[in-house]
């Protein structure tokens, strides 16, 4: 197998041991691939790590790198970011070996725009990006990642000790505003239903009193930066002035996302209307909002995994009366405890017809049982998806049930 | 923010800071207790008192979550100027889940050696565990009348300590040895980590809370929830009694990779 180094500005050679390690996890990447044991991604990333750990910031700082972090958003506003720039981009796999893996399989992209779990952005940030895209921090996946607060006080450290660029943050949540400190940044108000995570202050615990999307302390000196971007309706106006966006992805909040990426590569000097056509063609992010086949009719599958997202779903789904599937997973990477269903008010389901499922389908009953609406229980989605009557349905999915649907929807 | 006394007649629930104390999802207890009433015919108000409200004095039943170490400290002081403590002296229930478990004990550790006073609503200490957050899936063994096993899921760094008297029930492991202590219960009020929310994933100690503050409960048509609940309990019997089997060998994956 031929090795090429990855392009390097400053015509320094990547050393042996960057090279063997590229080598060592192509070659795991590709065995794995052939055997099926996985997709190839991340067992090629952690064998070349284990070869050199220093290989994330080693290949990132020859290109330019953009990073993409936060509770929610993250794949779609990295795909929107990389549409706009033309670039490569790597959705999905976002933790430490899925980042390695990434950049060794783009070696000859110039410009990377990397999603970035919440735990990882320290290993991100040492590929010295040009720009860090931080959306927005709220409860999720409690058991793994941790209060919102745990993280912000990790981001604070990592933004610190290798400050990108420059940011692209959330003005109106308070705990991206705080981790972000006094960086150069530009503030984006994308707006947002989810208030739940900033009731007290980040810094100092004081009271947050809130006024539309504007917050300030009532203790401490943390207040709301004056955003430079503002989303109203489907409407951005920044620096640029105002562009109305009209994007293939449903819902206000991928207006939001598509701000952030609009901002990211206007920074890089792209030219917003070119940005917002091209935003606008996407349809697919890792077959998000893609319509699947299904016995007698089809699937709109959609992503559900935390109170946030759903209250963001709740709005999307209120204009329908499609059935819709809930399906509930709690491995590893959707969170073990669904203690969370309760923070979703499934009471605004009221007339559609629903159908709890997944592996947890128990817990997902007693939840609408609690909120007054009739339902059905099949834990097998595909069975669900067979049971119900011809025509459109709507699949709500935690993140492990989501990549079975569609995983089972692209095969058949 | 309603802040309106329940109507007399109805049984008052108060979900006390939701705002502060609603980060793992034990705003649900609220919702449970109210709807096992409702289902009984029997009316029901819940008050939510937000950071900065009012607790009223008459509520039947408070509800206390879990949240982030800022939100506790904010929700201590509210309470500690508040009529909480004098609603449960006239005998109104009280159930307080992790971070509120916590504050209602005689004291808490903000940080490492800096102690506080709580509500003292329980004989319990608590201090910041040194280790890794305790976190995952307990099932616990209870002599709360018509109780017996508790079920929930645990996320906190404390340690608590206390009044061996006043324990709620014994941590099992899933050969059903004994692990500890877990949570107390005094008179009306019970202090527990496990979220769940613990009511919804355990309807009889809702139903213990309720009979504390109504009196006998007339029988509830669970069928509606039964089956749920039934498949939850078998999902995690399972899980806690045999680790997980060893997914496909070697040899099984290549031989599926070679058929595709």
């Amino acid at each position: 197998m031929v090795v090429p180094g990855p392009p390097d500005p400053s015509g320094t050679p990547p050393s042996v041991r960057t090279r063997l390690a590229i080598a060592a996890g192509r070659l795991t990447g590709w065995v794995s691939r052939v055997t099926g044991r996985g997709e190839g991604g991340v067992i090629g990333g952690k064998l070349a790590l284990l070869v050199d750990p220093d290989l994330i910031a080693t290949i990132g700082e020859a290109r330019t790198t953009l990073v993409v972090s936060g509770t929610n958003g993250k794949t779609t506003t990295t795909h929107l970011l990389a549409t706009a720039l033309g670039a490569s981009s790597s959705t999905g796999a976002n933790l430490r070996s899925g980042l390695a893996s990434a950049l060794i399989a783009r070696l000859d992209s110039a410009t990377m725009v990397l999603e970035v779990d919440e735990m990882v952005l320290g290993e991100a940030l040492s590929t010295s990006p040009r720009v860090a895209v931080l959306l927005n921090l709220s409860r999720d996946q409690l058991d793994r990642v941790g209060e919102p607060n745990i993280i912000m006080k990790r981001w604070q450290r990592v933004l610190q000790e290798a400050p990108p660029g420059l940011v692209v943050a959330n003005a109106d949540d308070p705990q991206i505003v705080l981790a972000v400190g006094g960086l150069p940044t530009t503030w984006v108000s994308p707006g947002g239903m989810w208030r739940e995570d900033s009731h007290t202050c980040p810094a100092c615990g004081g009271l947050l009193v809130h006024d539309g999307r504007a917050w300030e302390c009532s203790t401490c000196d943390l207040t709301r930066p004056v955003p430079d971007v503002v989303v109203d309706g489907t409407v951005v106006t920044g620096p640029w002035g105002s562009l109305g966006l009209s994007l293939a992805l449903p819902g206000a909040y991928n207006i939001g996302n598509a701000a952030f990426a609009l901002t990211a590569a206007w920074s890089l000097g792209a030219d917003p209307a070119a940005s917002a056509e091209a935003m606008a063609q996407v349809t697919d992010v890792l077959g998000r909002y893609v319509q699947r086949r299904r016995p007698g009719g089809t699937a709109r599958l959609l992503l559900a995994k935390n109170p946030a997202g759903w209250a963001e779903l709740l709005e999307l789904l209120a204009d329908g009366r499609d059935p819709l599937v809930i399906v509930i997973n709690s491995r590893i990477a959707d969170g073990q405890d669904v203690s969370w269903l309760w923070d979703v008010p499934f009471e605004r389901l009221q007339g559609r017809t629903v159908v709890a499922s997944g592996d947890r389908c128990g817990a997902m009953s007693v939840r609408l049982h609690y909120a007054g609406i009739a339902h059905s229980v099949e834990p097998d989605p595909e069975v669900a998806l067979a049971c119900l009557p011809p025509g459109q349905v709507d699949v709500a999915a935690t993140y492990t049930a989501f990549s079975d649907l569609r995983r089972a929807g692209a095969d058949g | 923010m309603a802040e309106r006394p329940p109507a007399s007649s109805a049984v008052g629930i108060c979900l006390l800071f939701p705002d502060l104390l609603g980060t793992y999802g034990d705003r649900g207890n609220a919702t449970v207790l109210a709807r096992r009433l409702e289902w009984r015919g029997i009316p029901s108000a819940v008050v939510e008192v937000h950071a900065g409200g009012t607790i009223p004095l008459d509520c039947d039943l408070y509800v206390l979550g879990g949240g982030e170490d800022f939100a506790q400290q904010h929700a201590l002081e509210q309470l500690r100027g508040g009529g909480l403590a004098t609603a449960v002296e006239r005998g109104a229930a009280l159930l307080a889940v992790c971070a509120g478990y916590q504050l209602i004990g005689s004291s808490y550790e903000v940080e490492p050696g800096q102690a506080q006073g709580g509500l003292g609503l329980l004989d319990v200490e608590t201090v910041r565990g040194l280790g890794p957050r305790q976190v995952g899936e307990v099932t616990v063994t209870t002599d709360l009348e018509g109780v017996e096993v508790l079920r929930g899921y645990e996320n906190h760094a404390g340690i608590t300590h206390g009044g061996d008297e006043d324990v709620l029930g014994r941590r099992r492991d899933p050969e059903g040895r004994d692990r500890g202590p877990e949570g107390a219960v005094r008179g009306n009020v019970v202090g527990t980590y496990l979220h769940g929310p613990v009511l919804a994933r355990n309807p009889s100690l809702a139903d213990w809370l309720l009979r504390r503050v109504v009196g006998t409960l007339g029988p509830l048509d669970d069928r509606g929830t039964a089956a749920a609940e039934a498949h939850e309990r078998a999902l995690h019997a399972d899980r806690i009694t045999a680790p997980p089997a060893p997914s496909g060998s070697w040899r099984s994956r290549l031989g599926r990779a070679g058929s595709r």
